[in-house]
């Protein structure tokens, strides 16, 4: 890697962390896992005037159920998922951190960076979606609370402003009923997804769908919320009819554009078949199964 | 009482583990970025973010400027020298650097010497060029349409054709297709991929202009070439350097596959620089150089045409080719043969009359058309009719297995004259689709899938019963810019009889180190542990051609053979001295010179080599070693079945490769394991562009698929468990009866799964899908073919 050269910090605490990024006023990168920071910087498509490491930060990486929520630090590496008993009742998150990439890069790469980077690629956004998820972004004034459904703005472009960073990433306790799936297929493991889809749903005590939620990867700017798809199922028995018809809302959901990976159609036809399976996996799921 | 057999530690068929492996597997290998010298600098490249561009202005005061940067070469700077361009291997020219155009994207134009590395690229981002977009021609088809821009007006022919090449007998193919009761065509298009060879390419020159001496360490498969090439061009370019002051050392190489038999422009342009400046230079491309400006492979558009009789017997082939060679021809073929070895075409088949004929053009992308772990165009030719055999099978309703059983050239028929002249030297072609449909239980697979197309599943089960053509070769009919096509061995016995062997060939991973070293062990009976084998080191290797197309065992390998024999003649003169007898009363049995009749009455060759050195015979020569340059008689003629079970998900389109059987037969085997391996890799390879890889250009030039985001190489979760197995058909004419094994895997491959998924897509009446089969080709398949239905 033969990048320009950068200057470095490795601050000890997020209050020092917001400092130097005020201070380059845009121009420094967080540097976590770096599996998407360093690539672009080797190939000179990123040019950070400094990178301020925030591995050192003492307790920023964990997982673990508090209160109302599953919370997340922003350095827990994307393997922790797979590891942590703490995940076991969120098995979406399961299917998707073995989703992404190879176990090298699941060691390194962090959730927050996965979160953060704004990638449509990235597989933990259509997760936090479907999950009902949510971020606290901390700056120089303080911390605030932004839903995943409005995190992601544009491609490579989230709510964090320049001199702010994530520091907590919370999903809502899993509920009894409540099953989740992440169905993504790629050309090659490692490459970019033709397209995934995050599913996160319970059920009613008489078997109905009580609420539902799901995201898209890899179909459009940034990870999308699929809210029709979903909102068809709440209140529904999930009979096939009522799964085919939020698959076919799903993929109306998608925005692909065609590329490499194949036609806008085909992405589409994907959508719609994965968001089949998902719904399917997640009511399996939720009535005990695998 | 039991009587072990005759062994020798390390002989012929023995699975010794590779002794290469253990300074690979321990960071102790020795690659070209690992050579560091004093008072060495960098050189890094400005590249073309243009596809067909005049240079108006080249900047170079700002990079001038960078710390650590000291120059910026043009290519003015370079034609003031008659450097700014070289000749190709195949009488084109290519450009080192451009003087005022550029050819295609990410082409050099500019170089920049620095003494750092950071300096260098820091320095190249510094470098402003003008350019002036001109047309762009991409499509190799429209390159040659009339009023096409012409790409090379430096040429005499102004027109994009390079050259139009063809074998066989026209009019008699024509008449016998004509009055076949069959005939299908089909149009393939081969993509162009790239060898994407772990190590990327790069050199380090040192002009030591005191004793007037160059030496480049480069990543080159043909070093002794490379010297010769060099000599050549230095005299060219007004500075003669005798061709024994040039040393190439070829170090560890991370893989070659073809991509490393040119001479591409940074090696030029670092001895330029180092000329120049009396200062080592290295050049290290990084991986988007290599993918987006290394030598291509394939990028064959090929129109077949296969004819049978009403009962199922080929008849005749024609096929018609363009071939994409980007700017120039740059292609790595023997000197006589434009499109490679294209002509083994006629494959596992007795076809009575054949017809080939390919045009090439030239289009705005990098140069290349090398041999990609393939022995000259061998992959296009295997693919085309395999894929062509199936096509036949399914028009005429015969199973594709039960065809080629029918249609093979019998084991008896050989040496066998194809239709476009090679003569197969040994083949038993349904012995080993036999044991491939054994292996694999055949008959239970068409039960099953005949079962799964009842309830709508899709499955295909695809073969591909290849033959090759490698080892090249005899010098009647090969040879590169003149130099005919043997290889050489030097193999000297020390007192203690420890072997130091030297060779005109260049292992990049193939284990060469191992394999000559075995075979030496079988021929003079000394443990392989004794045998240090060299490569490499034009200063110290005899002359040899490199280590391509499959060749090295078929000529190095021979001449080892055949140099041991040499040692064999005088150490039985020196055992017959020792055991005090007459020379014709000894014989060598069971590694050792015993005397007739006496066969305990022995002398090894360990105590034969001391006495050569501390007792000769009264009035013979001290020493024992001897040099072979071997000239093979003919090719050799690899071959294999390869059986592949896919499983389509109708949905998303994903090819699953269920199972894949390969069997393959190279003759003599000399390192089982070895053996083993390069079928692994080779699958491996032959699965890439079969499923993923291709590199695409749009309309404007750009490349699509220029680093590994996009260049999608198989892991080992893409890769299936491959099952191999062998049958042994020894050559008749190489002196071990071995024939290589380096490619099978790679030629054979790609057609047993692209039949398997076109045998899965049947049902909708798919016959053909161009390679790579991405999901979305065969999801696309899938609804033609239901639309054509009515739904």
């Amino acid at each position: 890697m033969i990048p320009p050269a950068f200057e470095y910090h490795a601050p000890g605490t997020v209050a020092e962390t917001i400092g130097l990024l005020s201070q380059y006023n845009g121009e420094a990168k967080i540097l976590a896992g770096g599996h998407s920071l360093l690539p672009l910087m080797k190939l000179r498509l990123a040019e950070p005037r400094a990178l301020i490491d925030i591995q050192r930060i003492p307790n920023l990486a964990y997982v673990k159920e508090e209160g109302e929520f599953l919370k997340v630090g922003p350095v827990t590496r994307v393997n922790d998922l797979l590891g942590s008993p703490a995940t076991a009742a969120y098995p979406i998150l399961r299917d998707a951190a073995r989703e992404i990439a190879d176990p090298v890069v699941r060691n390194l790469g962090t959730v927050g960076g996965n979160l953060c980077h704004g990638d449509p690629g990235n597989d933990l956004p259509a997760c936090w979606i479907a999950l009902g998820g949510e971020m606290t972004v901390t700056g120089a004034k303080g911390s605030r609370t932004v839903p995943a459904a409005s995190f992601y703005q544009d491609t490579f472009v989230t709510a964090v402003g320049p001199s702010e960073m994530l520091t907590e990433a919370r999903v809502p306790k899993a509920r009894p009923g409540q099953g989740s799936s992440y169905f993504k297929i790629e050309k090659r493991v490692g490459d970019f997804a033709i397209a995934g889809v995050a599913t996160s749903l319970v059920l009613d005590g008489k078997g109905r769908i009580a609420s539902a939620g799901l995201g898209l990867t890899g179909v459009g700017p940034t990870a999308l919320a699929a809210g029709d798809a979903a909102q068809s199922l709440v209140g529904q028995s999930p009979d096939a009819a009522h799964v085919s018809h939020a698959a076919k809302l799903a993929a109306e959901a998608a925005k692909p554009s065609s590329d490499l990976r194949g036609p806008a159609e085909y992405k589409r036809a994907v959508v719609e078949a994965l968001a089949r399976r998902g719904i399917e996996r997640a009511v399996a799921r939720a009535r005990g199964g695998k | 009482m039991s009587v072990s057999p005759p062994h020798v530690d390390g002989g012929m068929g023995q699975r010794v583990q590779r002794k290469e492996d253990a300074r690979f597997i321990r960071g102790k290998g020795t690659y070209i970025d690992d050579v560091k010298l004093p008072g060495m600098l960098y050189l890094d490249i400005v590249r073309s973010p243009y596809a067909h561009a005049k240079i108006t202005a080249i900047h170079t005061d700002k990079a001038l400027k960078v710390p650590g940067v000291l120059a910026v070469i043009t290519g003015k700077d370079l034609d003031a020298h008659k450097l700014a361009w070289m000749p190709t291997l195949m009488s084109d020219r290519q450009m080192v650097l451009p003087v005022d155009t550029v050819m295609y994207q990410a082409q050099e134009v500019a170089a920049v010497l620095a003494e750092t590395r950071y300096a260098a690229a820091d320095g190249v981002a510094a470098v402003e060029v003008d350019y002036e977009p001109l047309p762009v021609v991409v499509d190799p088809f429209k390159a040659l349409e009339p009023g096409a821009p012409v790409l090379r007006p430096d040429r005499k022919e102004q027109s994009n054709h390079i050259w139009h090449w063809e074998t066989g007998d026209k009019a008699g193919t024509d008449a016998l297709l004509r009055s076949s009761a069959v005939v299908v065509a089909q149009d393939l298009y081969i993509p162009r991929i790239h060898v994407s060879s772990i190590e990327t390419c790069g050199c380090i020159a040192n002009w030591d202009g005191v004793n007037g001496k160059l030496t480049v360490w480069m990543t080159t498969q043909a070093p002794h070439a490379i010297r010769t090439v060099y000599a050549l061009v230095l005299a060219g370019a007004g500075i003669p350097v005798p061709e024994a002051n040039i040393r190439i050392i070829s170090p560890d190489i991370g893989g070659g596959f073809g991509g490393k038999v040119p001479v591409y422009p940074g090696y030029v342009i670092a001895t330029a620089a180092s000329v120049l400046t009396n200062h080592p230079v290295k050049w290290i491309e990084d991986r988007s150089e290599n993918i987006q400006a290394d030598s291509f492979a394939r990028d064959y558009h090929i129109h077949a045409e296969v004819g049978a009789t009403k009962d199922g017997k080929v008849t005749a082939l024609r096929v018609k080719t363009l071939a994409d060679h980007g700017y120039t021809d740059a292609a790595a073929n023997p000197s006589k043969f434009p499109a490679g070895l294209f002509h083994i075409i006629t494959g596992s088949y007795p076809f009575a009359k054949a017809f080939v004929e390919v045009d090439a053009a030239y289009t705005n992308k990098p140069p290349g058309g090398i041999a990609y772990r393939c022995s000259f165009r061998v992959t296009e030719a295997a693919f085309t009719i395999e894929r062509m055999i199936d096509r036949l099978a399914t028009q005429l309703h015969i199973d594709p297995a039960e065809f080629r059983l029918k249609n093979f050239i019998p084991p008896e028929a050989f040496p066998y004259q194809s239709a476009l002249g090679w003569t197969y030297d040994s083949g038993n072609y349904g012995g080993a689709l036999r044991k491939a449909m054994e292996l694999i239980d055949y008959p239970a697979l068409r039960a099953e899938q005949a079962e799964k197309r009842k309830q709508g599943e899709l499955m295909g089960i695809g073969i591909s019963s290849f033959t090759e053509i490698v080892g090249a070769g005899p010098a009647h009919t090969f040879d590169i810019l003149g130099i005919k096509m043997f290889d050489s061995a030097e193999v000297r016995v020390h007192p203690t009889g420890a072997v130091l062997a030297r060779f005109g060939t260049k292992s990049q991973g193939q284990g060469h180190e191992t394999t000559y070293a075995q075979i030496l062990a079988e021929e003079l009976g000394i443990p392989v542990g004794q045998i240090k084998v060299e490569e490499g080191d034009t200063d110290t290797a005899p002359y040899g051609l490199g280590t391509y197309a499959s060749r090295s065992t078929p000529t190095a390998g021979a001449a080892a053979a055949m140099a041991a024999r040499r040692i064999r003649e005088k150490a039985q003169k020196i055992a017959a001295h020792l055991l005090e007898v007459s020379p014709a009363d000894v014989e060598w049995k069971d590694y050792a010179f015993r005397v007739k009749g006496v066969p305990s009455k022995s002398k090894t060759m360990a105590e034969v080599a001391f006495a050569a050195y501390t007792n000769p015979p009264p009035n013979s020569e001290a020493g024992l070693e001897a040099t072979y340059y071997y000239d093979p008689p003919n090719m050799t003629y690899p071959f294999g079945s390869y059986i592949c079970v896919v499983d389509l998900d109708k949905e998303t389109g994903q090819v699953h490769i269920r199972r894949f059987v390969a069997v393959d037969d190279c003759g003599t085997v000399i390192n089982p394991m070895i053996v083993e391996g390069q079928v692994h890799g080779g699958l491996t390879m032959g699965l890439a562009p079969a499923l993923l890889e291709e590199i695409q250009y749009d309309a404007q030039g750009n490349i699509r698929g220029g680093s590994f985001l996009d260049y999608l190489l198989p892991t080992a979760v893409e890769t299936p468990h491959w099952e191999t197995a062998r049958t042994v058909t020894p050559s008749p004419h190489h002196p071990l009866g071995a024939k290589g094994i380096g490619e099978s895997a790679t030629v054979g491959a790609p057609a047993a799964i692209a039949n398997a998924v076109v045998d899965a897509l049947a049902p909708y009446g798919v016959t053909h899908i161009d390679i790579p089969i991405h999901p979305w080709k065969v999801w696309a398949a899938i609804h033609a073919g239901k639309a054509a239905k009515g739904g």
